[in-house]
């Protein structure tokens, strides 16, 4: 595609699910999709298409039927320490204080203490969590949760980091301060991202690709650049060609969610 | 009443609430019976004061009042009589050191097998398959009906009780600390993989700290069935512990002393479950049930 070389590649993924009474369900079918080296890419679809499985699949917690998935040039085999996830559900470790949910992965990883305590420091004032180093997650409320959740993913230094829909359960004003923090976050760190979303908005302020896909069986449906500038931040929501990007993406899930509409009818 | 009826229909139809101010007591019982809603420590406090002060109340009626015979209800003054005369023998002491002995270890040796066997089970689907059926079934067998064969196996001495205790609490502690264990997110054990963790340490640093409070839970309900069966235990072929003590003093008629021992289980199990909430505060702060 261009010059720059593929840090994650997908190749012909194909996912099946067995039906309990027999038969089977296609989630993802044949999907291809690459992620460059630091990229922030996103993938919407309506709910159900397939797209955290996707996720899951990457960072090797689920197995695809067919296709591989590459990372660095080596073939995923399972879950690892190179592939950060940050979930939608609150999966912070309620027996660890904030330091030590920050900490796992360095310390998992057989750094000596101080070191380990060093890089959650870090992490911790990114995204703005000093202060609550030695606070239970059940102190904190769930923007405060996935802000840890997203600075425990990120002490790992993984190669990329996987989102699934990170911001979805929290309310609206909380979700806009997190794309901003992340915005910042990433211009700070220049992480690799694939981040799933079905929020056309998000996907659209915090992207540079995004990747659009169909209804279940999940595929690949288009592939738009986002060019915007960077450093983003909210204001640029406002702006006129933001609009344009999000008309387009919106267009495309539009056309896809009416095409299974008259499928149906078709059919029934 | 007509006049009142009239006034309050020419007047502006306002809720009664306002009109007439409501009396302390309804509005402290209004607040009270709210479902859900927290009480004031007050309102929680003066309901364990009615209550216990309701079955004393009742107590001293029936017993001093002479309506019901001493034979079967013994005055409160009867009873700390009867429990000064048991301490000064030092009998009390026996049974109550001989009731602890027995229903800890067998408690404990349960906890001990059945924690461990229980995570397991609630997390790998064959140690389910190997393990369910049969405590499943040994679940529904009532402990007392083992004791005739206890018997015949160890005899009637401190094992034989002990192993009732634990035959009690085993299974039951089993099921339950599989269902903690089941329920334990399993996007927690998946961000443990995505952090680089191996099997053996989710099961160690995640799995294992993630049930304490399920299973801290269960532990202080185990130990308040342990007494239940305690004593079914030491009814039958014993000559010593607290379940004895009623049953002796059944023979006698001593109502008094039965009272005594009743008494004495019920303290201890409160202590107990003190003791276990305290436990649960210190050793699990982080617990989102404290």
């Amino acid at each position: 595609m261009t010059a720059v070389a593929a840090k994650l590649t997908i190749k012909d993924v194909t996912v099946t699910f067995q039906r309990r009474r027999g038969g089977s369900v296609v989630a993802v079918d044949s999907l291809d999709l690459m992620v460059r080296d630091k990229e922030f890419v996103c993938i919407v679809g309506p709910s159900g298409c397939g797209k955290s499985t996707l996720l899951r699949i990457i960072a090797g917690l689920t197995r695809p039927t067919t296709g591989e998935v590459v990372l660095d040039g080596i073939q995923v085999s399972g879950p690892g320490a190179d592939r950060g996830m940050v979930f939608q559900s609150y999966t912070l470790f309620p027996w660890l204080t904030v330091e030590g949910n920050v900490e796992f992965g360095p310390r998992l990883s057989g750094q000596p203490p101080e070191l380990c305590t060093r890089i959650a420091k870090r992490y911790i004032d990114l995204v703005g969590l000093s202060g609550f180093e030695h606070s239970y997650p059940k102190e904190l409320s769930g923007g405060m949760m996935q802000r840890a959740a997203i600075a425990r993913a990120l002490a790992n230094d993984p190669e990329i980091l996987l989102m699934d829909e990170p911001f979805g359960a929290l309310d609206a004003q909380t979700r806009t301060l997190m794309q901003e923090l992340l915005l910042s976050v990433w211009e700070q760190t220049h992480k690799t991202v694939l981040f799933v979303t079905h929020d056309i908005e998000e996907a659209v302020l915090l992207a540079d690709r995004v990747y659009v896909m169909t209804a279940r069986p999940g595929r690949i449906k288009r592939e738009i650049k986002v060019s915007l500038p960077r450093p983003r931040t909210v204001g640029v929501l406002d702006s006129e060609e933001f609009l344009r990007f999000r008309r387009e993406v919106q267009q495309s899930i539009r056309e896809e969610s009416l095409k299974v509409l008259s499928a149906k009818e078709e059919g029934g | 009443m007509p006049d009142k009826n009239l006034q309050a229909n020419t007047h502006r139809p306002a809720p009664r609430a306002s009109t007439r101010p409501r009396s302390r007591i309804v509005s402290a019982l209004d607040d009270a019976l709210r479902p859900h809603e927290p009480v004031s420590r007050q309102t929680y406090l003066s309901g364990v004061i009615l209550s216990t002060a309701v079955i004393a109340f009742v107590w001293i009626v029936l017993s001093y009042g002479g309506i019901v015979p001493p034979l079967f209800l013994p005055s409160p003054s009867d009873v700390v009589r009867a429990a000064v005369a048991l301490f000064r023998e030092g009998s009390l002491l026996i049974h109550a050191r001989a009731s602890l002995s027995v229903i800890v270890t067998g408690w404990a040796l349960a906890v001990v097998a059945a924690v461990p066997l229980g995570i397991l089970m609630g997390t790998l689907k064959f140690v389910e398959a190997l393990v369910e059926p049969v405590v499943d079934f040994v679940r529904y067998l009532p402990v007392s009906a083992m004791i005739p064969l206890l018997i015949l196996y160890i005899g009637i001495g401190t094992a034989e009780k002990v192993a009732v205790i634990f035959i009690g609490t085993f299974f039951q502690l089993v099921l339950l600390v599989a269902d903690v264990s089941a329920n334990v997110s399993k996007d927690l054990l998946d961000s443990a993989y995505t952090l680089g963790a191996k099997r053996g340490t989710v099961f160690s640093r995640v799995l294992v700290p993630a049930t304490l409070p399920g299973v801290m839970d269960n532990l202080r309900i185990t130990m308040g069935w342990a007494w239940t069966y305690l004593i079914v235990a030491e009814l039958v072929a014993s000559d010593r512990g607290l379940g004895y003590l009623i049953l002796d003093s059944m023979r006698g008629l001593y109502t008094d002393r039965i009272f005594v021992g009743l008494f004495v289980i019920g303290l201890l199990g409160l202590g107990f479950d003190i003791i276990f909430k305290r436990l649960h505060r210190i050793l699990l702060p982080w617990s989102p049930k404290i």
